[in-house]
């Protein structure tokens, strides 16, 4: 009998990998789902004149899209973004995080923006009270300006429709 | 053209790693000589086949073809050519084309140098080998085909990482696979036994020189990685416990295990199904690593390439290759006899002990990489276990078979006498037990983990130089004469277990007296630290090949004394947009300072910079490549090489060597 426990223990061990191969272990789930969006108030990206503040945004269901140019996933989720946008359901602002505005302008002026407003985080503080880990990572904002739901990594179409398309008409956008 | 030539003798090497595996298996069973006389030339061909087509891979690399994915993803045209060329296996498919062909590199050297083997055992391991070359083919044809065309071409390439744009991020993977994919050797060896039924001393002899160098080649591997996060992440660690760390790091001390219990089945014809278990063991967790690293299952910081249709290959394959060999294992162990007894205080028995807490060091490190898996598969929520754990659980556990690693190589196979190795070793000790209390003072005060280092690396060293003056004390001839005549075997292992020391001391130091700072550097300002002063001279624009870079000029003095100059780099790389921290190092035997720019604060070129103190660093390569080549010159010990029987030997060389 005791022959057969190495592979006994390597069984339960396939078992967990199994399960483990359709877990995210990148996907921390955020504390701030069902808080108020932490406050802020940020410069816009290409004039330093207007600001933006979530507290803007009230009444409405939005996005905010954490990204920034070096990013090579904000690429890939670009296009997606820019359907999104231009369906028109919900509004969304592209937090540039840890970004000189220089690019980020350049950028969105050469591929298209699907921004509302692109407020800058220079220093991340704001990604800091957020709790980002990396970009892309996109939240859903309600009316009452609560966070419902946090997404980490680019947005595919798939993860759009899987994902987001529910909580949105949970939310009534 | 010629990366549909690679494809074609990828597919070509298949089908040859198909002839390979069953037509000999099936010969061996039915004692069909001709079938059996497939394994070599079918071994050797398909080597060749998978050698072409990862030439291919590297020509498309060099030759900047773009129309080929994994090139266009993990290339860029202003790469320098050296970096062009380790492209090749930077990239998921590269590395497992690489994985492939290190295995048919080893499958050819065991049709080689098998001369002197029984047909029919020669058969089944390259069989086995050939099975294993299969499966990792499969893979590569159905789910990570490297050959694969991008239409339309890109224009350029969106670069190779910037980490990996590094010597040693070049020489690392292909050390780690030849220790990796080696043990696969062993594995086959096992798995050979199993079948034939003939688990005997022999088997363990021809498996140990090839046990050996793999062993030797990990250890290579896990250095060479940890000298490269050491220089190119920036923080100054050398060793993280990240999973993909870990998951070299399993298959080391399985092996390490195995060599020390393959001596006993070799010698003393004890232990055999537990070091066929181990031999298993050894390369399971070597597929387990490829797997958890390819999959996705752990997150890890430097884990490049995660696609869970591959995970879901790679378990597959995994299930059947583990589970089909402890099947094997299970159901054909118990019929065989073990071996002679022996005293509670014997080399065997002390064998033993190192074996039971190797193993007991492996669980605990299996069981801390894993955890956060467990967790989260059943629900428990999402948790990651870090360095106290694995530093509280695995210092403690090694520390005693490090102890024992000084007694056990002067007591007698056997029947050991416990008053004889007193004798031998009470200086030792004593030496050992007053220089851990005292050295600490020569640095930095007392510290208890780092007297413990210094007590086991005094205590090695010393019982080494016992063990050579043992042996060199009688016997005929001058000493010049009577050192010819110590076989390599007992060199190696000696070598091997001073490296040990040295690294144990290496470790001791650098972690318990090192020393940082994160400072604000304004141009012309001065840091301080441990007794040596940093003066930063600005930062200047540079132009490297593929990125452009912010220069740092840290003048470094002591007592008012030049040292060195040091240019750590702040780079960005053009075409993937990675910011890429390039420390500066000065190194001696001693200690080495290294600093690494953060980033700048402001207009007038201050920077924030980061001041490390790294004493006695490099003592840790240095034990490393003790070990390495304490393991090289083992397995090249002159009784593996002749064809000779145990009992054909003199009856004193048989008793000697590790």
């Amino acid at each position: 009998m005791k022959r057969w426990l190495p592979l006994l223990a390597f069984l339960v061990l396939v078992g967990f990998f199994a399960k483990g191969l359709f877990l995210n272990p990148r996907e921390v789930p955020s504390p701030l789902i069902d808080r108020p969006a932490p406050a802020f108030k940020l410069p816009l990206v290409g004039n330093d004149a207007a600001s933006f503040s979530p507290a803007d945004m009230r009444g409405k269901v939005w996005l905010l899209n954490v990204w920034a140019p070096w990013c090579v996933s904000c690429r890939q989720e670009h296009p997606v973004l820019m359907q999104i946008a231009q369906g028109g359901r919900v509004p969304i602002v592209g937090l540039n995080w840890k970004d000189r505005d220089r690019e980020a302008a350049m950028l969105l002026a050469r591929a298209g923006s699907p921004y509302l407003a692109v407020p800058e985080d220079l220093d991340g503080r704001v990604g800091i009270d957020y709790g980002v880990t990396g970009t892309p990572e996109t939240y859903v904002i309600d009316r009452e300006g609560i966070v419902r739901m946090k997404h980490i990594g680019p947005i595919s179409p798939d993860v759009w429709k899987e994902k987001f398309e529910p909580k949105l008409k949970e939310l009534g956008a | 053209m010629i990366p549909e030539l690679g494809h074609f003798a990828l597919i070509l090497g298949l089908l040859l790693a198909l002839a390979q595996s069953v037509l000999p298996l099936v010969g061996a069973q039915r004692g069909d000589r001709t079938l059996m006389a497939v394994a070599r030339p079918a071994a050797q061909g398909q080597f060749v086949f998978v050698a072409l087509a990862f030439g291919c891979l590297a020509w498309s690399f060099l030759a900047n073809d773009f129309s080929v994915m994994n090139v266009a993803r993990n290339s860029y045209s202003r790469l320098p050519e050296v970096y062009r060329i380790t492209a090749t296996w930077g990239s998921h498919e590269g590395s497992m084309l690489l994985w492939v062909l290190i295995l048919g590199f080893w499958s050819t050297a065991v049709a080689v140098f098998s001369r002197h083997l029984p047909e029919d055992m020669v058969a089944r391991v390259l069989g086995i080998m050939g099975l294993i070359s299969v499966g990792f083919l499969a893979f590569l044809l159905t789910t990570s085909n490297p050959f694969t065309r991008l239409v339309p071409a890109a224009p350029d390439g969106s670069d190779l990482n910037p980490l990996l744009q590094d010597w040693g991020m070049i020489m690392h993977p292909p050390m780690l696979y030849m220790g990796y994919v080696g043990f696969a050797v062993a594995f086959a060896f096992a798995i050979a036994a199993l079948l034939s039924g003939k688990l005997d001393a022999a088997w363990a002899r021809w498996s140990r020189p090839w046990t050996t160098v793999a062993w030797a080649f990990l250890t290579l591997g896990i250095v060479l990685g940890s000298w490269w996060a050491y220089r190119e992440l920036g923080w100054g660690g050398w060793w993280f416990w990240d999973p993909t760390e870990n998951a070299s790091f399993m298959p080391w001390i399985a092996g390490t295990a195995l060599i020390h219990s393959l001596a006993v089945t070799e010698k003393r014809g004890a232990f055999k199904a537990w070091t066929v278990l181990l031999a298993l063991v050894a390369f399971s967790l070597s597929l387990l690593g490829t797997f958890l690293v390819r999959s996705g299952v752990l997150s890890s910081v430097h884990a490049f390439a995660t696609d869970p249709a591959r995970g879901a290959f790679i378990l597959g394959f995994l299930a059947v290759v583990i589970g089909g060999s402890l099947v094997l294992y299970a159901w054909r162990a118990p019929k065989m006899i073990t071996g002679g007894g022996f005293s509670w205080f014997s080399r065997e028995s002390l064998l033993l002990a190192n074996n039971v807490i190797l193993v007991a060091a492996l669980g605990a490190v299996l069981l801390g990489t894993l955890y956060p898996l467990f967790m989260d598969a059943m629900g428990l929520g999402k948790i990651s276990v870090g360095p106290p754990y694995f530093n509280a659980v695995f210092v403690p556990l090694m520390a005693p078979a490090l102890f024992l690693m000084g007694v056990g190589p002067l007591v007698r196979w056997k029947e050991g006498s416990l008053p004889d190795a007193w004798t031998r070793l009470k200086w030792a000790l004593a030496v050992a037990v007053v220089a851990a209390l005292l050295l600490p003072f020569t640095v930095d005060g007392f510290k208890p983990w780092a007297s413990l280092g210094f007590f086991l690396a005094v205590w090695i060293t010393l019982a080494v130089a016992v063990a050579f003056r043992d042996r060199l004390g009688h016997g005929a001839g001058g000493v010049g004469q009577r050192l010819r005549s110590v076989p390599r075997g007992f060199w190696g292992m000696q070598l091997a277990h001073f490296g040990v020391a040295v690294g144990i001391a290496g470790i001791a130091v650098v972690a318990n007296f090192e020393s940082e700072r994160d400072v604000r550097m304004d141009v012309g300002s001065y840091a301080e630290l441990a007794g040596y002063t940093f003066t930063f001279r600005g930062a200047t624009e540079r132009d490297g090949p593929n990125y452009r870079a912010a220069r740092g000029t840290v003048e470094v003095t002591r007592n008012g004394a030049p040292v060195a100059t040091l240019h750590p780099e702040k780079r960005l790389y053009n075409a993937s947009g990675m910011a890429m921290t390039e420390a500066a190092l000065h190194a001696n035997l001693f200690r080495d300072l290294y600093v690494a720019m953060g980033e700048q604060l402001d207009e007038q070129g201050a920077w924030s910079i980061r001041l490390f103190h790294k004493p006695f660093i490099n003592w840790l390569w240095l034990g490393g490549a003790f070990m390495v080549v304490g393991g090289l010159l083992a397995a090249s010990d002159r009784r593996y090489r002749i064809a000779l029987r145990r009992s054909e030997l003199p009856r004193g060389l048989a008793a000697q060597g590790a």
